[in-house]
């Protein structure tokens, strides 16, 4: 009896200083930034006077926070569509038991590796326009190479397209990584399924829509939990590949977050965005992890 | 006198001695300089400026930080979360004006130079206009080094040749000249706008045109009203000089939009006369210049600063420094290169180019107005929401909602409408 008390105490005492800095260094500053958002600070000085809501009903009445707020509605869907399709199909065309898998494997999954400042800016060059100068470049000279060039497109400087060009290399990016978590799902799942359903004669698209995408059901929870809250924070890709982009065709709120804090000093503003963005986060990952802390047990 | 008063005494002397006299002491160890001069034409005068200083100081390192992005965008973010985090540069670059006031001085992160200034004789050789914008209250806070105009027309001479044309005088006159441009196949109008800022920089040098000299300082102080139907106008103009405008414009910056008036595909922009630093540096000397439309005899300025961060780490070879950029030398190299002209007025005007002598003697005889979108007429935050506001209507181009959104910021900013 003794001896578990000791063994309770000394496991406490080698958790609480990670217990302490958390608390401190993230729910500390979640805590302050939460307050900040409710005060008048819009100066370098702060300015600690309560105004209650007033920073968030100016905000929804911005009409750059407006197009921000639509911006990564759209991302977001897009995103997720996008990044789950591909990374599934890859994940069943490579589970088909091909040639060099590890080879086709590693390659689906580099782009994971690279930070999003890197990937920005080698799609800025890649769906870059060109000017007249240049003559096409990236992608549009691809296309006008292999004779398809009346799909040659303005890209992400086209305001019409904008952020949806974004997640095109949010998509080469990301994609790969949702490819491993499917494929490492299909593997879990044992051969006898699909080959008692083979002896009882069912194809293979039936074989994946009856047994195999059922089963993946929570692997496909996990990846939209991960692929949203990346969508949502989304900044350092959008930073290095386009910036705000004409008439904010591509800004997002987290850029937004930066720009009004530090470079108009409205640090008030900019705690309510980053409030804002952490609530629209939590609305999607606390009832997930509600929900795998009950059947994870 | 007690025993307190003797101290301050002693500190104050010895601040004062050594804001004086640090050059006694041979200078050594390193000096951090913050800017964001690394396009063309800038950096070289950076450069020219640092060989000044290693040759008067060899044992002091230089350490040259600067944050890529036109007009300072990203440079002042940085700068920010560094003073806030008491962690200053030595010494970095500021616009004089409301934004070294407004956002530094007034809220005590600097230390005041009015010595230095005395010292030095900059009191004599810098004209009143420039030392007003570096003062608050009765001290001088930064050390000017040069005095740019922002409301020049650029345009290619042998393109306006070729095509029998006269740079326009007039916004209707300017128009008749994008079209005969736009019927030659030639762009008439260039810029680059993907920074954000350049828009606003066209719209400032229209409201100055469309109000007038003093209008246009009221629009800051409230003198003017943001409803005033000649904002309208200039809206207006706004809206049409972006038709005329090169196609890619949202995917260049504002120096890589000017390729086209190098390569002759192109015909006029509007920009500050940093852009005579970069055709210079592009070995393009043949440009052509004129004041924005409606705009000749007002002088549109803005001015790169430097001060002295309170806690700075080198203090003594900041202010070796601040007196190389003060001095003839220093000023004479730098506004060589960079396109600008020196703030002192006793310096040798024929070792410029021709822009730039045309330039000093417009800065002589014009009406000086403070530049917004580069930081000297309005506050930081203002100036970010008058950004955000002309770069919405770039892509949406609603007259009465963009007015009324001027109106809105103005308000917001403490400039009751």
């Amino acid at each position: 009896m003794r001896k578990i008390k000791e063994e309770r105490i000394l496991s406490f005492l080698f958790i609480a200083p990670s217990i302490v800095l958390i608390s401190v260094f993230v729910y500390g500053f979640i805590i302050w930034t939460g307050w900040i958002s409710l005060t008048n600070w819009r100066d370098v000085f702060p300015d600690f006077s309560f105004v209650g809501l007033r920073n968030y009903i100016d905000l929804f009445q911005n009409l750059r926070f407006q197009i921000d707020f639509k911006n990564i509605m759209v991302f977001t869907v897009l995103f997720l569509l996008s990044s789950i399709f591909i990374g599934l199909l890859l994940a069943i065309l490579l589970d088909r038991k091909i040639r060099y898998e590890n080879i086709f494997r590693s390659i689906y999954l580099f782009p994971m590796a690279i930070s999003f400042i890197v990937t920005g800016v080698v799609w800025r060059w890649l769906l870059n326009p060109g000017t007249e100068a240049s003559g096409s470049l990236g992608i549009n000279m691809l296309l006008e190479q292999i004779g398809l060039g009346f799909l040659k497109s303005k890209w992400y400087t086209d305001p019409s397209i904008g952020i949806k060009a974004v997640v095109i290399a949010a998509v080469w990016q990301m994609s790969g990584y949702v490819m491993a978590m499917y494929l490492a799902g299909i593997r879990s799942i044992p051969g006898e399924l699909s080959e008692a359903a083979q002896v009882d004669g069912a194809s293979i698209w039936q074989i994946y829509r009856y047994i195999i995408l059922p089963l993946l059901r929570p692997v496909t929870l996990g990846a939209v939990i991960i692929l949203t809250h990346i969508s949502l924070k989304i900044f350092d890709l959008v930073v290095a590949m386009t910036g705000a982009g004409i008439g904010f065709s591509c800004d997002v709120p987290a850029l937004f977050m930066y720009d009004t804090t530090f470079r108009g000093n409205f640090f008030a503003q900019g705690a309510a965005i980053a409030t804002i963005l952490l609530i629209s986060i939590a609305i999607i990952i606390v009832p997930y992890l509600r929900y795998s802390l009950k059947s994870g047990g | 006198m007690n025993r307190n008063k003797w101290v301050s005494l002693i500190v104050s002397l010895l601040l004062v001695f050594s804001l004086s006299f640090p050059a006694f002491a041979q200078l050594k160890g390193e000096i951090e300089i913050f800017s964001w001069w690394t396009a063309g034409g800038e950096a070289e005068g950076l450069q020219a400026l640092f060989d000044i200083y290693t040759k008067k100081y060899p044992d002091v390192k230089v350490i040259n930080a600067t944050v890529a992005g036109g007009a300072g965008t990203n440079a002042k973010a940085v700068l920010k979360t560094r003073m806030l985090g008491g962690d200053p540069p030595d010494t970095f670059q500021v616009h004089a004006g409301k934004e070294l006031t407004d956002t530094w001085v007034k809220t005590g992160f600097m230390e005041p130079l009015t010595d230095l200034f005395k010292s030095e004789g900059w009191l004599k050789v810098m004209p009143k206009g420039i030392l007003d914008i570096v003062s608050y209250r009765g001290n001088y806070w930064s050390v000017p080094v040069n005095i740019h105009r922002a409301n020049v027309l650029w345009y290619n001479k042998k393109v306006f040749k070729d095509n029998g044309l006269t740079p326009p005088k007039t916004f209707d006159e300017f128009f008749k000249v994008a079209d005969a441009l736009k019927a030659k196949g030639v762009i008439p109008f260039v810029l680059g706008t993907k920074d954000g800022w350049e828009a606003a920089h066209v719209f400032e040098t229209i409201l100055i045109a469309k109000l007038g000299a003093e209008g246009y300082k009221g629009l800051w102080t409230g003198k003017t009203k943001w409803s005033n139907p000649k904002v309208t106008e200039a809206l207006e103009i706004l809206k049409k000089l972006f038709t005329y405008i090169n196609p890619d414009h949202s995917a260049a910056t504002w120096d890589e939009a000017y390729q086209y008036i190098i390569s002759g595909k192109g015909a006029m922009s509007i920009m500050g006369d940093w852009a005579a630093g970069y055709f210079f540096s592009k070995g393009y000397p043949d440009f052509g210049w004129a004041p924005v439309p409606e705009t000749a005899g007002v002088f549109d300025a803005l001015s790169d600063s430097f001060g002295l961060p309170k806690g700075c780490k080198n203090r003594d070879n900041v202010i070796a420094f601040l007196r190389v950029l003060g001095s003839k030398e220093g000023q004479e190299a730098f506004n060589i290169k960079k396109g600008s002209i020196p703030a002192r007025t006793d310096i040798n005007k024929n070792l410029f180019p021709e822009y730039q002598k045309s330039c000093m003697e417009d800065w002589m005889k014009d009406t000086i107005v403070p530049s917004v979108i580069h930081g000297a007429a309005a506050a930081e935050g203002w100036v970010t929401e008058f950004k955000d506001v002309i770069s919405l209507f770039i892509a949406r181009p609603d007259i009465s909602t963009t007015q009324k959104a001027l109106i809105q910021i103005a308000n917001r900013a403490g400039v009751k409408q």
